[in-house]
């Protein structure tokens, strides 16, 4: 395959094998990590379980971000009708009193709701870096199938451990499809 | 504009009739201030503008006084300011009449527009209150529909426009017709009016009778009083004005008089009010007077009776015989079947109150009766003591003007060359068998003066306008004979002259109102003494103090054997009876009483065919079946009403609908929609705001001169329903009778036995006030969480006194610019009445007893329409009103809902500005919005999309503030009285400061009568009912006030 | 080799990943599967559209007084269409979140539809609330807590103001939960598509995702925090909707039992709906092995389950008003409704929703399409009968008999509701037309499950899929 004579250059992004099944994608992350390469990605069609494990890829900052924002969410509904009834402008209506705590549950709820359900949408776009029009991984050859039935595994030239020969060879030992070198 | 504006008085007198027709004077005289007179309809949009300056000078600012009128003197009626600041209301003493009678009323005028008309307290036939009727001739002084021009019409009697003409035409045609008589002393000439009672009219009439000595005076009412003065004329050998007294009446019996009802009787408010002084109980116990009620058609007096005996009115001469032998009336033997049991018991209960005991019959009701009742009474030795008489009060009758029939006569005799139609509307109202449209055509000259361009008007040659009583000189005499001056509010807003200035001229010295009824008042003596102080404080007053006609005690020399019983109609008898909210017909054009629910079915804008449910069955029918109703061969199609409480095999239609003109609302509501156009025209799917097919159908088609009152007839089904729109209980879920449950905590309507509650009255406290304990242990919240301060708006209702008479609901709308519906909106239940009363029979559905409850917003403390509105649109005051803030309102309908009374109104399409389909039109463009001058100014007058509902008239509370600010004081009880209380004739509402524990209402409050309408849902209502108490006789306990005799 | 699935069969036919695709994502890129029942449905769905447009014209211009609204029934067709519209997107949230919650795997190959259902039902519902104000051109701000220049504020005690909260908050997350969705099935379609201008706007819509195992990770984190969150939050919605009759002291709304059962009913109405449309979607796009019998069976027992639980709901209301000793209740709802002038409509109302669904207690009904469909029918007929019998019906009758007046709607109201009825069916149409009706990313992954280690055995050629064993229950 002529790709294997092109000699690495400055402008490598990484080197991609392409596998046929999530499940040889599977064992070639796993075997990947332990290997030791850290700065590795794997694309597939669907989240195939197991995967992030088998990559030390680990990130629990969305369920953070998400619940400190429903606090201040049902904080701030609560405040908005305790302030705006109680404090800014109280009226007697139907001489109930100004701060009439039950009648003020069900916004406080639905504002927590709100901002959650908000921020939930956003830490996902933001920590993913989308919208991200261009990305390197789309010059591997065949990536577009890696929305349809094929599953790619990446290891960037970022990565310590990498070198062009040795991680070469031990893609292919993974019983890739293919394996390229992807341009920036 | 406003330079021929300025000074444009004229001169006010005439030198003679031909002379001044072609003078310059004359044709000032005749120019109107108003372009509108002879031009209105040429008129481009330019000179409009000027106009509405011009009319804005005449309504606004300035007023009539100073411009128009500045020559003659008129005095506000309450310490009025020096002049007249704007946004400063003026009072007015002045007089309104109904067939004749006056009843003396002080107009609200704002700015120059007369208001509000509220009752005189200083006048004997108001005492402060005011009938519905009276409150609605300011609408009909705002009429646009009223002739505003002198018209000429080619062919009379087809349905054609007229066509403008001027005074001087007609003046000189009047005079070529009478001058054509004069030689032969008027033999031709005749005159044709209803009741009068004013001397300066009856004066000019009778200047033209001396000039014309041949000429003849005919009197038409369509149910006038001409059986009472018939009767009296059998019991004494002269016509008498009988008048009672109820103050110290204990036992009453009524054989179907209705002395309730303004529409029947002209001191209405002042028996009204005495009755219900009869009956008024405070504190523990109390003593009330006991009515017996006779009555066919069910009325306000059955309404309030302690026993009450559902009868067909052929019958009623046969329960008088009864009760008159019973008495030992001398020559009186029973003739009929009635129920011996009961006139017993009543004729003793009559005699166990010497002086006490009263007797009262019905104006329709045949001379007999009349004069059986006048001999019953004497009997009882109720003369001097609640029965009174005097000479009559209607001058027609003094003056021994002929009838109708002879007129139609004359006139079919070719005898007839000039008629003069005064007032009234005979083509309309004529007796069916007369046939007077027909004979009316054989006049050479007919003139007819009158308010409408109505079916006589388009009979006749010329239709001449006459002036609103707001905007016209005058006087007239009340029930007693009591004198009051009519004084204008405003110039004529049309080409009006008053009937006292035409008949000036047509007696050929024309004189100003001013004038004429100041020389009448010199030259009769009326007034005695330093004649411009007098008429000063008569002008002020609205009365002449001690004019009411001498008292007379006649003796009966009637011998009761010598009547005769009416005649028993066969099968069917239909009844005719005025109209409790149009009367007979002249107020078909006022949108405010075509809507008022009248009192018993809560009808509006219709006339049905009433009966008994039992009668109903028989025939099949239920309510809205549609049914063919033939009296001696002429047949009309109508609704079928079932009306609980109405005597069987009888049917009651009202007189007064299916007019085919006079108006764009009595027009519209008959389907024909003809005077106007466009959007004047019923509507239908694509139109929702479009009052058509209402009006229900014209009864005096079945009416003959024979038998005005009752006729035999036939009701036949034709299948098929006729929409009727009614305010209450007429409909599939009963909304009649109040489902009682085991255990019901729903307070609604209390009633109690007096004698029981004399005897028990602190025990029910007690249990009340454990109850209202209970209810209010189990609450959410802390009991008292909002801190009032400032006075606290309270209301407190008599059910015991209320008649029913919806002078409250008419006030209402008046004080607060609710607007008129229609009979569509009506019927799909969007009336905006603020203020209804209901009705609610209990007992037997052949002969219910009935209770009024008024209800209208009952400001609860904890109003369960608050917390529901999303955006804050109605919020309590601190000074415990439910407050409607309209401009905030986004219309979700919520408060509704959650209102457990029902109170609140939603303007669900733009009902205000529908209005407009009433503005005078004067091209394709450019109309004359007439009724916005009607509108309250310190009333928002409210948009499409907005909740509204009863303020406690907040307005006169903050004038009443603004008042006691100003003197440095509290306010005090009694300075603030919503419209509906001043309306009372009974007053049966009471408006004030709860916290202040000397006030009527806090008084009332603490009541042992007084209940929370609805208490078990917590709302803690600021208005409170008192209970109803009943008085019935115990000797008839047995046969309760819930039984027929039939 | 034969395999040994893992999960029932909620997948037939000959399938690998590419057919998933082949079945699903061509709809789009093959726009020549739309023929004419597309057609049909389209135009019926402009009409309504165009119809709805009128009654909204002639409402605003003449005023709310054109429906058949009335003191004291001022609330009718309106709300019962808000209610009726706002329950049957219930379905949608349910599928699509507490399915998930409850690692339903079946729910995968109908929640798309399922939501976009959800959206377009809230949308109709929505308009409803606004246009049945007398001032709409003011209530769609006013009723929004913003520092306004009279310092008025909003008044947060009316349940109206909590439905402005619970239906705009609903619409959002439901979105938000339908968009995060799409993303990795718009990247499908981008790499799929041929059409240059597609592809662009496709490429912007899935905002160039690229099916990296962090993306993917993040993704179902907050996914499943959606999903967590959804629940509650269309369990409040209903309740909330519920609140505007519970908390009001009108006989016959105010009943403790209305959220849940609201809630019941309106996940009743959501699943005849979604079968309503399920089952011809899958006929006429060749679905079948996708959305199997199988499925259908589970909705079929759920519409079952929650019908039961609203006709204890019904029991439950007659016997409050009985228990509670309260006159009015027991006016109301005993009296009136079983003799008043409406009980017609509560009989109907009780045999399209506790007799009809009887029938799916037997499993050939449940798989005869024609008996499921009708059911549906009948279930939707009688969840807006319900609303009927609850809203204008309950205010015909109240606790002053002087104000017991009769309601009866006219043509703009019966207008308004065909109106959303043909606005939500385009909208529903240019669904199916222009985006995947069906989970691509969800199914493959289901499918994988299925295979579980053997998916190798599909990268090139398809497999078969055993039929489901139906009858049997999970």
């Amino acid at each position: 395959m002529s790709h294997h004579e092109t000699t690495r250059t400055k402008g490598t992004y990484a080197l991609v094998a392409e596998f046929g099944s999530a499940q040889d994608l599977l064992n070639a992350a796993e075997k990947t990590g332990e290997e030791g390469y850290r700065k590795v990605d794997a694309y597939s069609p669907f989240p195939v379980h197991g995967l992030s494990d088998a990559l030390r890829f680990h990130d629990v900052r969305v369920p953070w971000l998400i619940i400190c924002a429903g606090l201040c969410g049902g904080f701030f509904g609560f405040t908005l009708q305790w302030y705006t009834a109680t404090i800014d402008y109280p009226l007697n209506v139907g001489g109930k009193p100004f701060n009439s705590l039950p009648s003020f549950f069900p916004v406080t709820f639905e504002c927590t709701i709100l901002f959650s359900a908000l921020t939930a949408l956003l830490s996902v776009f933001i920590l993913n870096g989308l919208p991200k029009p261009y990305h390197s991984i789309f010059n591997t050859p065949g990536f577009e199938r890696a929305s349809k039935d094929r599953f790619f595994l990446a290891i960037e030239t970022q990565d310590p451990k990498f070198d062009s020969e040795e991680t070469r060879k031990f893609m292919e030992s993974l019983g890739a499809v293919a394996v390229s070198e992807v341009e920036e | 504009m406003r330079g021929r504006l300025d000074g444009k008085s004229g001169k006010n007198y005439w030198r003679s009739l031909d002379e001044l027709s072609d003078t310059q004077e004359f044709k000032e005289w005749m120019a109107d201030e108003f372009p509108n007179r002879s031009s209105l309809l040429q008129m481009n949009r330019r000179d409009l503008l000027k106009f509405m300056g011009a009319s804005m000078a005449l309504a606004g600012l300035t007023g009539c006084r100073g411009v128009f009128l500045p020559q003659e003197k008129v005095v506000p009626y309450v310490k009025a300011p020096e002049e007249l600041v704007p946004g400063k209301p003026l009072y007015y003493a002045s007089a309104v009449t109904l067939a004749g009678y006056a009843t003396g009323v002080l107009v609200e005028q704002r700015e120059g527009r007369p208001i509000f008309i509220q009752g005189n307290p200083d006048h004997p036939a108001s005492l402060g209150a005011l009938d519905s009727i009276s409150q609605a001739e300011l609408l009909n002084f705002y009429d646009p529909d009223r002739a505003n021009n002198v018209l000429v019409f080619s062919n009379p009697g087809t349905y054609t426009q007229g066509d403008v003409t001027t005074w001087e035409q007609f003046l000189q045609a009047a005079e070529k017709a009478l001058a054509a008589e004069a030689a032969a002393g008027g033999s031709g000439i005749r005159i044709l009016t209803g009741s009068i009672t004013s001397p300066t009219l009856v004066e000019q009439i009778n200047r033209f009778l001396t000039k014309y000595p041949k000429s003849v005076w005919h009197a038409y009412e369509p149910s006038g009083r001409a059986n009472v003065y018939e009767g009296a004329k059998l019991a004494f050998g002269k016509p008498l004005e009988t008048t009672y007294d109820f103050t110290n009446a204990k036992v009453v019996v009524s054989l179907d008089g209705d002395f309730l009802s303004p529409t029947a009787n002209p001191a209405s408010l002042k028996y009204a009010k005495e009755f219900a002084d009869g009956r008024r109980v405070s504190g523990q116990s109390g003593t009330m007077n006991r009515l017996y009620s006779f009555e066919s058609t069910p009325g306000l007096v059955g309404a309030m009776a302690d026993h009450r005996w559902a009868v067909k009115p052929s019958e009623i001469f046969d329960v008088a015989m009864a009760l008159a032998s019973a008495l030992g009336v001398a020559g009186a033997s029973p003739t009929g079947k009635v129920d011996e049991k009961a006139i017993g018991a009543i004729a003793k209960d009559l005699q166990s109150v010497p002086g006490g005991a009263l007797v009262v019959t019905g104006d329709d009701y045949t001379p007999e009766v009349h004069a059986l009742v006048q001999a019953i009474n004497a009997k009882l030795g109720a003369f001097g003591k609640t029965v009174f008489h005097t000479q009559p009060v209607d001058a027609t009758v003094n003056a021994g003007a002929s009838d109708l029939k002879t007129l139609v006569d004359d006139l079919k005799g070719g005898k007839v060359q000039a008629l003069f139609i005064v007032g009234g509307n005979p083509v309309y109202n004529a007796p069916a068998d007369l046939k007077f449209a027909e004979a009316l055509t054989k006049a050479k000259f007919k003139a007819r003066i009158g308010l409408y361009d109505d079916e006589t008007a388009q009979a006749c040659d010329y239709l001449i306008p006459t002036t609103h009583t707001l905007e016209e000189w005058g006087d007239a005499a009340a029930f007693d004979g009591t004198l009051s001056i009519i004084q204008p509010l405003i110039a004529p807003l049309f080409q009006g002259k008053s009937l006292i200035e035409i008949f000036s001229a047509l007696a050929g010295k024309p004189l100003s109102g001013y004038d004429a009824v100041r020389a009448t008042w010199k030259t009769q003596q009326i007034i005695k003494g330093d004649f411009e102080k007098q008429w000063r404080n008569v002008v002020h007053d609205g009365l002449l103090r001690g004019s009411a006609l001498p008292k007379v005690v006649p003796t009966v020399t009637l011998n009761a054997s010598t009547l005769t019983a009416p005649k028993k109609p066969t099968g069917l008898e239909v009844i005719f009876a005025k109209d409790p909210s149009i009367h007979d017909g002249r107020f078909s054009n006022n949108g405010w009483l075509q809507e008022l629910p009248k009192p018993m079915s809560k009808l509006t804008w219709d006339n049905v065919a009433m009966m008994s449910p039992k009668t109903a069955a028989s025939l099949g029918l239920e309510d809205n079946s549609t049914v063919e109703l033939t009296v001696n061969g002429q047949a009309v199609q109508t609704a079928a009403f079932i009306q609980p409480g109405h005597p069987s095999d009888a049917v009651t239609v009202y007189l007064g609908y299916g007019r085919t003109r006079g108006g764009i609302v009595c027009a519209i509501s008959n389907g024909e929609g003809k005077p106007g156009g466009d959007d004047r025209t019923p509507g239908g799917f694509f139109n929702p705001t479009s009052n058509h097919d209402g009006g229900g159908f014209n009864a005096y088609l079945l009416r003959s001169s024979a038998n005005p009152h009752f006729a035999a007839g036939e009701i036949k089904k034709l299948g098929g329903l006729t929409t009727i729109a009614s305010t209450q209980g007429h409909s599939p879920i009963d909304g009649d009778h109040i489902k009682q449950f085991e255990g019901d905590s729903r307070v609604v309507v209390v009633e109690y036995d007096l004698e029981d509650f004399n005897k028990n009255a602190a025990k029910y406290v007690e249990e009340r006030k454990k109850e209202s304990e209970e209810i209010r242990k189990n609450n959410l919240y802390p009991d008292e969480i909002y801190v009032y301060k400032g006075p606290q708006w309270a209301m407190t209702i008599d059910l015991n006194t209320c008649i029913g008479c919806n002078a409250c609901v008419t006030a209402c709308q008046a004080e607060n610019n609710i607007p008129v519906v229609g009979k569509v909106q009506v019927e799909r239940h969007r009336e905006m009445h603020w203020l209804r009363i209901d009705r609610y029979y209990s007992g037997d559905s052949e002969n219910p007893q009935v209770a009024w409850q008024p209800v209208a917003c009952v400001h609860c403390e904890k109003a369960p329409c608050e917390p529901v509105c999303p955006v804050a649109a109605t919020v309590h005051s601190h000074e415990g009103l439910n407050q409607m803030v309209y401009n905030r309102c986004v219309g979700t309908r919520y408060c509704s809902n959650n209102c457990p009374y029902k109170v609140r109104r939603f303007n669900y399409l733009n009902y205000t500005d529908n209005q407009r389909q009433f503005d005078i039109r004067v091209d394709e463009k450019t109309r004359i919005p007439l009724l916005r001058m009607l509108n309250n100014p310190d009333v928002t007058v409210r948009g499409r999309g907005i909740m509204e509902k009863c303020t406690f008239c907040i307005q006169r509370i903050n004038e009443g503030r603004i008042e006691a600010k100003k003197a440095g004081r509290e306010i005090r009880d009694g300075d603030i009285v919503t419209a509906c209380q001043a309306a009372c004739p009974t007053q049966t509402i009471v408006f004030g400061n709860k916290e202040d524990k000397d006030s009527q209402v806090s008084k009332w409050r603490e009541d042992p009568r007084a209940y929370l309408l609805l208490e078990s849902l917590q709302t803690r209502p600021r208005t409170s009912h008192l209970a109803k108490l009943r008085n019935p006789n115990k000797e008839l306990a047995s046969t309760k006030a819930t039984e027929t005799n039939s | 080799m034969a395999l040994t699935p893992l999960n029932d069969r909620m997948i037939t036919g000959e399938q690998s990943y590419a057919t998933i695709d082949q079945s699903i994502s061509s709809m789009i890129i093959d726009q020549k599967r739309h023929n004419r029942p597309w057609w049909i449905m389209f135009a019926i769905g402009i009409m309504g559209t165009g119809l709805l447009g009128m009654a909204i014209t002639w409402l605003v211009y003449q005023g709310v007084g054109v429906w058949g609204n009335n003191v004291p029934t001022a609330w009718a067709f309106d709300i019962v269409n808000f209610v009726w519209w706002i329950g049957i997107g219930h379905a949608g949230t349910l599928i699509s979140a507490i399915l998930l919650l409850l690692r339903q795997p079946w729910r995968n190959s109908i929640n798309r539809f399922a939501e976009a259902m959800t959206i377009f039902a809230v949308m109709c519902a929505g308009m409803f609330p606004l246009l049945h104000t007398g001032r709409p051109w003011v209530a769609i701000y006013w009723l929004f807590p913003y520092p306004n220049i009279m310092a008025l504020w909003p008044q947060f005690r009316s349940p109206l103001m909590w439905d402005v909260f619970a239906v705009s908050t609903y619409f959002t997350v439901s979105l938000l939960f339908w968009y995060l969705g799409l993303i990795p099935d718009f990247a499908t379609l981008r790499d799929q598509s041929k059409n240059k201008v597609a592809k662009v706007i496709l490429a912007i819509a899935c905002l160039g995702w690229r099916g990296s195992n962090q993306h993917w990770h993040r993704y179902e984190q907050a996914y499943l925090i959606l999903a967590g969150l959804s629940t509650p939050l269309v369990l409040s919605v209903h309740s909330i909707v519920s609140f505007d009759f519970a908390s009001s002291i009108v006989p016959g709304w105010n009943v403790t039992v209305f959220p849940p059962y609201f809630v019941a009913g309106a996940v009743f109405a959501g699943f005849a709906m979604v079968l309503t449309f399920a089952i011809p979607l899958r006929k006429l796009y060749k679905l079948e092995h996708l959305i199997t019998m199988r499925h259908i069976d589970w909705m079929a027992k759920i519409t079952l389950a929650t019908g039961l639980i609203v006709a204890y709901g019904y029991t439950l209301e007659m016997f409050y008003a009985w228990y509670s000793g309260n006159p009015n209740e027991w006016d109301m709802t005993l009296l009136r409704r079983l003799n008043g002038p409406y009980s017609w409509a509560y009989y109907s109302l009780l045999i399209c929703n506790i007799v009809a669904p009887q029938a799916f207690w037997v499993p050939k009904f449940r798989q005869n399409l024609w008996v499921v469909m009708i059911v549906c029918q009948f279930v939707s007929v009688g969840m807006w009968l319900e609303r009927f019998v609850i809203i204008p019906m309950s205010l015909t009758a109240n606790y002053l008999p002087s104000a017991n007046r009769m309601y009866y709607p006219t043509f703009w109201d019966f207008a308004m509701f065909a109106g959303t009825i043909g606005f939500f069916l385009t909208l529903m149409s240019l669904f199916i037309r222009f985006m995947p009706v069906i989970n691509i990313f969800e199914v493959k992954d289901l499918l994988y499950k299925m295979l579980g280690h053997h998916d190798a055995q599909i990268a090139e050629t398809p497999v078969e899929m055993p039929e489901p064993a139906l009858g049997r229950s999970l």
